[in-house]
């Protein structure tokens, strides 16, 4: 295992199982509304994309958490990625990450 | 013997007249949902978070029935058969399912691609189109069996499919900065005429209500891309290339729309992308002559069907709110806050009230829009765009 993603365990991975139990249940109700609703008007509903990519297991499979954290915080220039710093903590980006690559289950 | 018979057939008269009064009394009750009616005030309302759709009817402000169905409708539009009697909707998921909108049936869907935006309604009535994300092109269907015609592979995302006279379609390509110009009178084999280099990520655009111009809108770059489709031998010319100089862009959490955008008679109002603005263009200069500060980032920037007001919504975290402009002098006459999550609004076809509709608080509100009030909430499950059938005779809708 290389440097980066031992890492990426320690800071990521690891806090997020700590910070998921700091969310409260509400507020994790609210962010997963939000990822439907509000992520889901440019990646889909169901994530399977749309003006970005589709956010499912096999398609964040092989990206470090770091990244895709630091995408959801910062956006991506030139892209129509906004960053979400400012609505979202960094507690919340990584809860959500874990949550993407775990997999949603559908609400209907 | 003869009285007798005689009484007998006055009963049977009598008998007779009566079960006829009877019935015809009561037919219409008996009747209703069955009775005559015209579908010119009625209009869709998409339902994103269920993939169902609302039939409603303007005139008494109700909803008349609910189709399920239609699967992942987070981003669906909607047009209409020229009969207004059946309404095609896109949906998210590449979805294009007919819609008997009397009778509140599905008449026939098909999965015409991974990934759709939306469509439109050719010239004719006879073809409808698709515009696909994934993989990125513009597909062709008979309007009656939904039969597919042509598929025209773009390599790109395609935003801002419109029809236009002549039997055409006007579309833009996300990823490579193109307008395409498709004659479909001959629908199993388009001809297209492609405009390059128009700028970076156009993300939407409109026709003008008289299918003069087509304007993109840029998210790559400040500025908008022009084609008069009346000359397209002058090719597309770049407007407003640094609107909101020296102002900072914020994040767009929402993408800004241009259809349905505020034109009046001399100016077409569009939403700023990034900033708290919705700019007003001379429409015979084509130059920025203002720039209205609005409460937000605006999304839907619509246009009473008359001209004179301009309602406008906005991107999260703005998204309670609503916003009216005077276009006699570009002020701000009344802001109010229907709810959480304003997603779309609807005029009815001539403008005497609008309808818009609260996702997160799962109604729809109708204002009057003389006197702003609410007149009219009707419960709706995480709705979204809101279509009525006037948009049947409209081009580019
Ligand atoms: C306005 C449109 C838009 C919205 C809203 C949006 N995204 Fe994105 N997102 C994009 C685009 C476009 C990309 C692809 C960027 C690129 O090309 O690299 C992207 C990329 C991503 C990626 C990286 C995926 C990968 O495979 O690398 C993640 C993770 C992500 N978004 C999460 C989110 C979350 C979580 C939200 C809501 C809080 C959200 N996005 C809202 C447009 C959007």
């Amino acid at each position: 295992m290389n440097m980066k993603w031992l890492l990426a365990i320690i800071f990521y991975i690891f806090p997020s199982m700590i910070f998921a139990n700091e969310l409260s249940s509400d507020r994790q109700k609210t962010l997963l509304y939000l990822l439907r609703q509000d992520c889901g008007s440019c990646h889909g509903m169901t994530l399977k994309g749309g003006l970005g990519p589709a956010l499912l297991p096999e398609t964040l499979a092989n990206k470090p958490t770091e990244f895709l954290v630091q995408t959801i915080l910062d956006g991506r220039p030139n892209t129509a990625m906004p960053p979400w710093r400012g609505l979202l903590t960094q507690a919340e980006a990584v809860w959500l990450v874990a949550e993407l690559v775990k997999g949603i289950p559908h609400e209907h | 013997m003869s009285t007798n018979l005689l009484f007998t057939s006055d009963l049977k008269q009598f008998l007779l007249n009566t079960v006829i009064f009877l019935s015809l009394s009561f037919f219409p009750l008996f009747n209703q949902a069955t009775e005559l009616r015209g579908t010119g005030d009625l209009g869709v309302v998409v339902e994103r978070a269920t993939g169902s759709i609302l039939i409603v009817d303007t005139t008494t402000r109700t909803r008349l029935s609910k189709v399920e169905g239609f699967g992942d409708l987070s981003h669906a539009s909607v047009v209409f058969s020229r009969d207004q009697r059946y309404a095609y909707v896109f949906g998210r998921d590449g979805g294009l399912t007919k819609v008997d909108i009397l009778l509140g049936t599905i008449v026939n869907r098909v999965i015409q691609a991974g990934n759709s935006i939306g469509g439109a309604i050719s010239q004719d009535g006879q073809l409808i189109a698709v515009s696909n994300y994934t993989p990125g092109g513009v597909k062709l269907f008979a309007a009656d069996s939904l039969e597919l015609l042509a598929d025209l592979p773009t390599n790109s995302k395609v935003v801002g499919l419109v029809d236009a006279p002549g039997q055409r379609l006007v579309f833009s390509l996300f990823d490579t900065g193109e307008i395409w110009v498709a004659d479909v009178h001959n629908p199993r084999q388009p001809e297209i005429k492609k405009f390059t280099n128009v700028g970076k990520q156009p993300y939407d655009a409109l026709i003008f209500p008289n299918g003069r111009y087509y304007l993109a809108g840029l998210f790559g770059e400040k500025g908008f891309a022009l084609l008069n489709l009346w000359q397209l031998e002058a090719g597309v010319k770049r407007i407003l290339p640094d609107y909101g100089k020296g102002e900072e862009t914020l994040p767009v959490y929402k993408m800004p729309h241009l259809e349905g955008c505020g034109i009046t008679d001399d100016h077409l109002l569009v939403p700023a992308v990034g900033q708290h603005t919705v700019l007003v263009i001379d429409r015979h200069t084509w130059q920025q002559v203002k720039s209205i500060p609005v409460h937000g980032q605006p999304v839907f920037v619509m246009a009473r069907p008359d001209g004179r007001q301009v309602w406008v919504n906005f991107a999260l975290p703005d998204n309670d709110t609503v916003q009216v402009i005077d276009t006699t002098d570009f002020s701000i006459i009344k802001t109010l806050t229907p709810g959480k999550a304003v997603l779309h609004l609807e005029f009815t076809p001539r403008g005497e009230a609008v309808w818009v509709s609260v996702r997160d608080e799962d109604r729809l509100v109708v204002y009057n829009t003389e006197t702003f009030e609410s007149i009219a909430t009707l419960p709706a499950d995480k709705p979204s765009g809101i279509f009525f059938t006037a948009r049947a005779h409209k081009i580019g809708q």
